[in-house]
């Protein structure tokens, strides 16, 4: 059992170290921070200066390692722009995010599921037809395009709901909506094509068989099989929370932690950008082990793989 | 007495494995110390339920897979290394057909594509002489170019094993190794496709391996038998005398197993047991814990293939003891 | 003596392709009916329409009588009392048969609950004792135990326990031990066997082989293309076939004692259920069929020794068989 999690949580900081090295080497290739942060118009000598003090100058390999040497002693930099401590700016903005991505996961768990298992159920019926192609509208349909359409409908049309900022909880509707729907769709979709899979499964045909009411072999029988699949993608999405809003945020013009990645980004803000990297690489990699560990508990099958040692 | 075609010697094959997800590593041994010989024109059946170590004897007989210990002889030569030219060599003079034909073909070619593919893979002919084979082919597997045109998914299942029969002919080999080829098929159907195995290796003058768990199939088309459990050769001999008189338990009870129409359950031999797990091996002879006649020798000491009489040959304690001691008194 | 289940005229259509084309078939209380046919002969659809688990798109028509009361079309509920408590089945393939994500002792309570009201203590008595019965060693400890830590045959056992659990009046077996190796199979239809004498159970038992059906069987039913070809006592069907496509099945065993001969092989394949030949489905491939034959199907006609025959030439010649 120790070994087991051993090797994964190796796996997940090689996965984190892979992440910010990515992120480290994109950035630095895409621009030069100084530039970007003083403007093109600024003397060579400010240009200079901005350089020696953040470490730019140094080659890009003692720039990388200085960074690794930091992370490990818990130091993760200071905004570019401001000179804030760089987590301090991401942490400020993760209430605002979770506002926004906690309850569009409710909304994507409580109507994608029950949608998939409704469909999967009356396969072929007017309703499974319907579900199947709003879910596919859902999850083709860009976000940012949603997020507009919504916009233009219920704020400049209809006037009914504000098209940004985060003044009220009427702020949050739409940003919610648009979130909620494409991962709701995304789920409804994968939900059905699971149950499909497990009711065509001969054990399903043995409860039938024995004479366990319909509803029964259901709860009892398909969905326990059916949860296996699904928290896989659940766990996905639990670890997008962070910052999987990023376009919505940025038509929003909701301050979370999404927004304040775009405009890191834009800035070559390194540290802010880094910080937040990391923040969801670690986040993804923690919510793919827990999911790792319930899959144990879900499925037997695996469990007595690991009980035999 | 000419070289056999084909000549094992003592061939073993450990597969290592993890009991578990992180369990210790386990030798599973799937074939342990075999030894035959198949006389060219000959027909040996291997019959065995799972875990005995049929396909793994066949692919290893092929040249699949490397035996751990032991050798493998083909027309007096060893078999090469797999992935080395010769060994390539080879496969033109040795095929395999499976189970599955489904499987077996490629989905997306024409089934005359296929069966074109080892003539172009071993650059046999012109284009125009391999043309003309594939519809002799198709036409000794009693198939016409109708069905080459098409696409596996629109053959029946015998269809495509005759398909995966005629491109196993493709090269002209000489030995062909058999694994299940008709276990997945109706009985009207495995009767054709049994009768042209027979046929055709009359008239091609083909050597075989056939492995499969069917006793009447196997008797239908084999000269000669081996029985194997767990990975050895429990008897050996002629394929209607073993059958009408099995000496080894196992082989007994496989042949009382056998349902016949017109007998009745009365005295079928009923082993107790579930069949081995290769990973847990018992200890002396591999049957003693489903056997009615164990001793406390079987127990500790494996029996060896010993001759009954010079067609047939048992590795059980209690037949051979019998049988020596009977000739000792003679 | 009326008879436990009656099928009468029973039809099976899938997306406007019939597949059965009207099943007669008596099955007497205690009796062991032997139901043998090759792929798409439609033995397996027969029952799974009869008990209502085929799925909703398939049209099923005629009567299927249980002690007198109607099965087909019954409410959800109605049938749900049937199966399991009235009528049991098991099916092949055990490796995917029962849930994998639940105890065998689930399982079998589950069963123990619906059709006996067993619960708790009484219900977990109840289900060692269902399989000690079936020859599971061990079974206090097996009992929380997932089917996946058992072998295809122990599989195959837990299932008969399951089916034995509420206590039936019919088992329908599905190809029971298609999947198992031989010796195993002997032992599965050894338990089937005994299972049946002890509890006078009726059996349906339907399988592609001949010798399976033959042995452990009463009277046996021959299906070909969604009809009953022939039916006939056990032991006179091995001895002399009637119908053409069973005389071809019997020659198209290799034997395996006696002297070897060429496997009298039938021509051609099944035919697919969308172009049934007019007439009988059979005479594309029969040797013995005329004019007669192409122009309408042959009803299954009763014959004296309690045998019927659907058939205008029924061959009535001994066939050959290898001495057994």
């Amino acid at each position: 059992m120790l070994r087991f999690f051993a090797i994964r949580f190796a796996r997940a900081l090689l996965t984190i170290a892979l992440v910010v090295t990515f992120a480290f080497i994109v950035l630095r290739l895409s621009g030069d921070p100084a530039l970007m942060i003083m403007g093109p118009e600024a003397p060579p000598e400010v240009i200079e200066a901005f350089r020696k003090a953040w470490g730019l100058d140094h080659p890009i390999w003692v720039q990388y390692l200085d960074y690794f040497k930091a992370i490990g002693q818990g130091e993760l930099g200071r905004s570019m722009r401001d000179g804030r401590p760089a987590i301090q700016l991401v942490i400020e903005r993760i209430p605002a995010t979770l506002a926004l991505t906690i309850p569009a996961f409710l909304v994507k768990v409580l109507l994608g599921i029950p949608a998939g298992i409704y469909a999967a159920l009356h396969r072929g019926s007017a309703i499974d037809r319907a579900v199947m192609i709003t879910a596919v509208a859902g999850f083709t349909v860009p976000s940012f395009v949603l997020a507009l359409l919504l916009v233009l409908i219920f704020a400049v049309q209809l006037g009914w709901l504000p098209s940004g900022g985060q003044d009220s909880w009427r702020h949050a509707i739409l940003p919610i909506v648009t979130l909620g729907f494409g991962g709701a769709a995304v789920l409804a979709r994968f939900t059905r094509s699971a149950m499909l899979e497990i009711l065509g499964q001969p054990y399903i045909r043995t409860a039938s068989a024995k004479g366990v009411p319909w509803r029964r072999v259901i709860t009892d029988h398909a969905l326990p099989n059916a949860a296996i699949p699904t928290v896989t993608i659940l766990g996905f999405m639990v670890g997008s929370l962070i910052a999987g809003a990023v376009v919505v945020e940025s038509v929003f013009s909701w301050p979370g932690v999404g927004r304040l990645l775009v405009v890191a980004v834009a800035n070559r803000d390194l540290a802010v950008v880094q910080c937040i990297l990391l923040l969801v690489a670690m986040t993804m990699v923690t919510s793919n082990l827990i999911v790792d560990f319930l899959y144990g508990l879900l499925d037997p099958r695996l469990r007595s793989k690991e009980a035999a040692a | 007495m000419t070289t056999p075609l084909v000549e094992v010697q003592a061939i073993s094959r450990t597969y290592r494995m993890r009991s578990g997800l992180f369990g210790r590593p386990i030798s599973v041994r799937a074939v342990d110390n075999l030894s035959f010989s198949i006389q060219k024109g000959e027909t040996l059946g291997i019959v065995g339920e799972s875990g005995s170590g049929k396909s793994t004897t066949g692919r290893m007989v092929l040249g699949l897979e490397p035996p751990d210990q032991g050798s493998v002889h083909f027309d007096g030569a060893p078999i090469a290394a797999p992935g080395t030219a010769a060994w390539r060599a080879q496969r033109a003079r040795m095929q395999m057909i499976f189970q599955d034909p489904l499987g077996a073909l490629d989905r997306r070619l024409a089934a005359a594509a296929q069966i074109r593919e080892p003539l172009d893979i071993h650059n046999i002919g012109t284009k125009a002489e391999r043309d003309a084979r594939v519809h002799e082919l198709l036409r000794s597997v009693d198939l016409n170019d109708s069905h080459g045109a098409r696409y596996p998914g629109a053959l029946s299942g015998g269809q495509r094993q005759r398909i995966v029969l005629a491109r196993a002919l493709a090269t002209k080999p000489d030995f062909l190794v058999c694994d299940e080829p008709v276990s997945a098929l109706d009985v009207s159907i495995q009767a054709q496709v049994v009768n042209l195995l027979i046929d055709l290796q009359a008239r091609l003058g083909l050597t075989m391996l056939f492995i499969s768990h069917d006793l009447r199939v196997i008797r239908q088309i084999s000269s000669k038998v081996a029985v194997m459990y767990l990975g050895r050769i429990v008897e050996f001999g002629d394929a209607d005398d073993l059958f009408a008189r099995p000496q080894h338990p196992y082989t007994q009870a496989l042949v009382s197993a056998s349902p016949a129409p017109g007998r009745r359950s009365s005295n079928r031999i009923v082993l107790t047991g579930d069949p081995p797990n290769p990973a847990a091996r018992p200890s002396g002879c591999a049957f003693h814990p489903r056997c009615r006649h164990a001793t406390a020798r079987c127990a500790v000491e494996v029996p060896q293939l010993t001759a009954l009489d010079p067609q047939r040959q048992v590795a059980c304690h209690l037949v051979a003891g019998a049988s020596s001691q009977a000739q000792d008194a003679a | 003596m009326a008879p436990l289940v009656r099928i009468s005229g029973l039809k099976v259509a899938f997306d406007g392709t019939p597949v059965l084309h009207g099943i007669d078939l008596d099955i007497g209380k205690g009796e062991a009916v032997g139901l043998v046919g090759e792929s798409g002969s439609g033995k397996s659809v027969t029952w799974l329409a009869a008990l209502g688990l085929l799925p909703a798109k398939a049209k099923v028509a005629g009567s299927v009588q249980l002690d007198g009361r109607e099965l087909l079309g019954a409410p959800g509920a109605v049938l749900d009392q049937v199966r399991g408590r009235r009528i049991a089945m098991i099916f092949q393939d055990p490796a995917s048969a029962l849930n994998p994500v639940l105890t065998i002792r689930r399982q079998l309570c589950e069963s123990l609950a619906l059709h006996r009201a067993l619960h708790g203590e009484a219900a977990r008595i109840e289900a060692l004792r269902l399989l000690d019965l079936v020859g599971i060693p061990d079974a206090a400890r097996r009992l929380s135990a997932y089917p996946h830590e058992f072998s295809g045959g122990q599989v195959q056992r837990i299932m008969i326990a399951m089916a034995l659990a509420g206590q039936p009046d019919l088992l329908i077996a599905d190809e029971p031990t298609t999947a198992l190796d031989a010796t195993i199979q002997a032992q599965i239809l050894d338990l089937l066997s005994a299972v049946r004498r002890e509890f006078n159970m009726a059996m349906v038992l339907i399988s592609h082989d001949l010798g399976v059906v033959a042995e452990n069987c009463d009277r046996v039913c021959v299906m070909y293309a969604g009809r009953i070809v022939e039916r006939a006592p056990a032991t006179r069907l091995f001895d002399d076939p009637w119908h053409p496509y069973a005389q071809g099945l019997i020659r198209a065993l290799p034997p395996l004692d006696g002297a070897r001969r060429r496997l009298q092989a039938i021509p051609g394949t099944v035919p697919d259920p969308r172009t049934l030949p007019s007439g009988c489905a059979f005479a594309p491939r029969c040797h013995h069929a005329g004019d007669d034959c192409h122009a309408g199907v042959p009803p299954l006609a009763p014959s004296e020794q309690d045998r019927a025959v659907a058939c205008l030439r029924p061959q009535r010649l001994p066939v050959e068989l290898a001495a057994e």
